[in-house]
């Protein structure tokens, strides 16, 4: 195997003029520059999005708080779910997915270089249409407004009657555009992975993350489309006068929830699952072990994902379904449980015994474990259909499915900030300010959503927006609050150091923290090329073999 | 460990990246299809006024032949490609596409009947909307295959398409199997099991 990077002849480096480098980042098919504008675009609408929760949460402090009005509250549940699942989640997660996958079996590119470029700017159209509903969404008639009929805008609450103006078809338009740039991703992973991979690179060989982007990619072909398929029969519905989800022509409300939560929960597993990724390489690296049960880890991961696409009605056990169907979903939800447990435990295992080093990546990943079992725990609890019927749609919901994406997917997503940052800039972030990040952020994370779940025993419906005051709901809502605005402060210490690190950080070298996988055997930044001379690997850690050619893991497997 | 010039080495015996691209699109728009079929069959028999399918559906039964036999056609002109006969491949390939345009202008003269003559619209009732849908749909994909086997078409007929290219034309060919394959779908929902 060879790490020895091309040498340049410096006549060949030029200078460029700001405007060569734009029309450079634009025209892009290079799988790492759209790595970074995916990560980029999707932490600008992490912000934004941030911003919308504060805003909610400002709201919510104080019992019959005038800080916004109803109609603008409406818009801002609605707007920050949908930029947080589709503009931030899935492009931060397609972004290091662009970005690692090649490094990591060993690939120039990704199968479809152009494809890629497509995709990209079709989700970041997507983006543009969901924020242009703002000023746009009323067409000539006057200012406009955002969508406001909720995440998963349940009809008929979408259909024209209820929702005029033009914001419903923003928001299922950008889903519909950003949905195919998804796709395309989804096939160019696949083709990557499974037509790229270097000598040696056997699928038995393949690095976790490369194996677990393979599921996410094929549930993106299976899960995905269900929803544009929706969102083209609701089009159908408020252009051509069509009755899909129209109830007063005997169409049914209830099929398009059916459609939406095909799609809705096996997505929280499309999110999820790059971030098992992230965690697999993180805490063997920082427990200095390799990952335990390898191959129990991978089937693990497609045991979810067969699974994950059979739960999907337990998010409407409150509509009324027969009791088989309540059974079933309550069983197969419950049934999930096991392949995730058996992934916490495969962790559990890799960290045991080994020299763990409390880096910033490794915190992270440490506090994703803890958070993620009890994410994991509240939801075998909602799991059971008669106490969802309790809880639906309460402040109990709400803290359950935060614990999963902040408590989860963040978490292992600023590991994952942490640990390859160097690799894809070439500077360290700053270990200091990733303390505070990380201490931070947990202090805020486990004020507000810890603390979510005891409104919603007491009984409050999440939506609303304002309360009575005298209900026990006052002192809660502020600690929540409070917690929003830490978790805020942590942000922006993260994008300090981001943008500080870029200047300021420490040199990296190519393998700052002595790791096994091959995106650490090329300089860093990686050149345009990646590999000079393509690899050859004969064991899963191909940078350990090197390292220790006296005892060479191809020597065990 | 070998030095490699060309950007995509096609190491030991891996899959064809074009073929897996495609077998994921055909997965996808599987899916797609699957919803659409899942609405049409959930909303059989439940619309409020008519017309309804038994009333109205004929089965097109030669158009249905014609599209299925372009299955065969698009098969053979892409097994004489590999084999170098261009002239073969070429008459072929226009088979296909004037077999699977005959296909179009069947379900045009199907729509406008039912327009014209029996006034049923997308927004009649929930038959007209699922029914236009589905079909719609599958005409949608047929047209979109038929631009691109027009696009090969075009450059076979200037000599652009040689053996060296079949297994891009492979490729393609499997996009309009898949489309035939769902035709067989379409067809049985809305002309066997919706009446």
């Amino acid at each position: 195997m060879s790490a020895n990077a091309m040498v340049i002849p410096s006549a060949q480096v030029v200078d460029r003029t700001w405007i060569e480098i734009l029309h450079q980042w634009l025209t892009t098919v290079d799988h790492k520059k759209l790595g970074i504008l995916y990560i980029v675009y999707a932490l600008f609408f992490l912000v934004v999005g941030g911003v919308e929760a504060v805003i909610i949460r400002v709201q919510l402090m104080h019992s019959h708080s005038t800080f916004v009005s109803p109609q603008v509250f409406n818009r801002m549940f609605t707007m920050h779910g949908t930029t947080m699942i589709f503009f931030v989640a899935m492009p931060v997660l397609f972004g290091f997915a662009n970005y690692l996958v090649p490094l990591m079996i060993g690939a120039r590119d990704m199968a479809f270089p152009r494809l890629n470029a497509f995709s990209f700017w079709l989700s970041a159209l997507g983006g543009l249409l969901l924020y242009f509903s703002f000023v746009g969404a009323n067409g000539l008639y006057g200012a406009g407004n955002a969508p406001d009929v909720g995440w998963w805008a349940y009809a008929p609450l979408g259909a024209r009657a209820f929702s005029p103006g033009h914001s419903s078809d923003y928001w299922t338009l950008a889903l519909l555009v950003s949905g195919f740039g998804s796709i395309g991703t989804g096939i160019n992973l696949i083709a990557t992975i499974l037509c790229l991979r270097c000598p040696g690179m056997k699928l038995g060989r393949m690095p976790l993350l490369a194996w677990l982007n393979l599921v996410m990619a094929g549930m993106v072909l299976i899960t995905l489309t269900p929803l544009s398929a929706a969102q083209i029969m609701l089009l159908v519905d408020r252009y051509l006068g069509g009755h899909f989800f129209d109830t007063q022509a005997g169409g049914s409300a209830v099929l398009w929830m059916h459609f939406f939560w095909i799609f809705g929960h096996p997505e929280v597993y499309i999110l999820i699952i790059p971030c098992f990724a992230f965690v697999s390489e993180i805490i063997p690296v920082f427990s200095r072990k390799p990952i335990f049960g390898y191959p129990v880890m991978v089937a693990a991961t497609v045991c979810i994902a067969f699974v994950s696409m059979s739960v999907w009605a337990h998010h409407m056990f409150t509509v009324g379904m027969s009791s088989y169907a309540n059974t079933f979903f309550t069983i197969t939800t419950m049934a999930i449980g096991v392949p995730t447990g058996i992934k916490i435990f495969n962790w559990l295992g890799t960290m045991w015994g080994g020299r763990i080093q409390f880096k910033t990546p490794m915190l992270f990943c440490i506090a994703f474990l803890f958070q993620f079992l009890i994410a994991g725990l509240t939801g075998i609890m909602l799991a059971c259909s008669p106490f969802d019927w309790q809880l639906s749609l309460s402040y109990f919901v709400v803290a359950h499915f935060h614990y999963v994406i902040v408590g989860g997917i963040l978490f292992a997503l600023f590991g994952a900030f942490y640990y390859w940052y160097p690799k894809i800039t070439g500077r360290m972030l700053s270990e200091t300010l990733g303390k505070w990040h990380f201490w931070l952020f947990l202090i805020g994370f486990h004020l507000t959503f810890d603390t979510m779940h005891i409104p919603g025993l007491l009984g409050m419906p999440r939506r609303i927006y304002t309360y009575e005051p005298g209900r026990g709901w006052d002192a809660l809502n502020l600690i929540i609050s409070i917690g929003a605005f830490i978790q805020g402060i942590a942000i922006v210490i993260f994008v300090l150091n981001l943008i500080a690190s870029y200047w300021n950080g420490v040199k990296a070298g190519n393998d700052p923290w002595d790791a096994w996988t091959l995106e650490w055997s090329v300089s860093s930044p990686p050149p345009e090329y990646n590999f000079a001379s393509v690899p050859t690997v004969a064991s899963r850690r191909p940078l350990w073999d090197l390292k220790h050619p006296e005892d060479p893991d191809s020597r065990y497997e | 460990m070998s030095a490699v010039t060309a950007p995509f080495p096609e190491t030991q015996g891996l899959p064809d990246r074009g073929k897996v691209g495609m077998a994921g699109l055909i997965i996808a728009e599987s899916a797609i299809f699957t919803i659409f079929v899942v609405a049409y069959l959930f909303y059989v028999g439940k619309s409020l006024s008519g017309p309804t399918p038994r009333e109205v559906l004929e089965t097109p039964i030669f158009f249905t032949i014609c599209l299925l036999s372009s299955s065969f056609t698009i098969h053979f002109a892409v097994k004489s490609l590999q084999r170098g006969e261009q002239t073969t491949f070429l008459s072929l390939w226009v088979a296909t596409i004037i077999l699977g345009g005959l296909f179009l202008f069947g379900t045009g003269q199907e729509w406008h009947r039912l327009i014209y003559e029996r006034g049923l619209t997308i927004s009649t009732n929930l038959f007209g909307t699922t029914y236009y849908s589905l079909v719609g749909l599958h005409a949608f994909h047929v047209t979109a295959g038929l631009v691109m086997l027009g696009i090969v078409a075009i450059l076979a007929l200037a000599g652009r398409v040689g053996a060296d290219q079949s297994r891009r034309v492979d490729v393609l060919s499997m996009y309009w199997h898949f489309v035939d394959a769902v035709w067989v779908v379409v067809f049985t929902v809305v002309y066997i099991l919706g009446r």
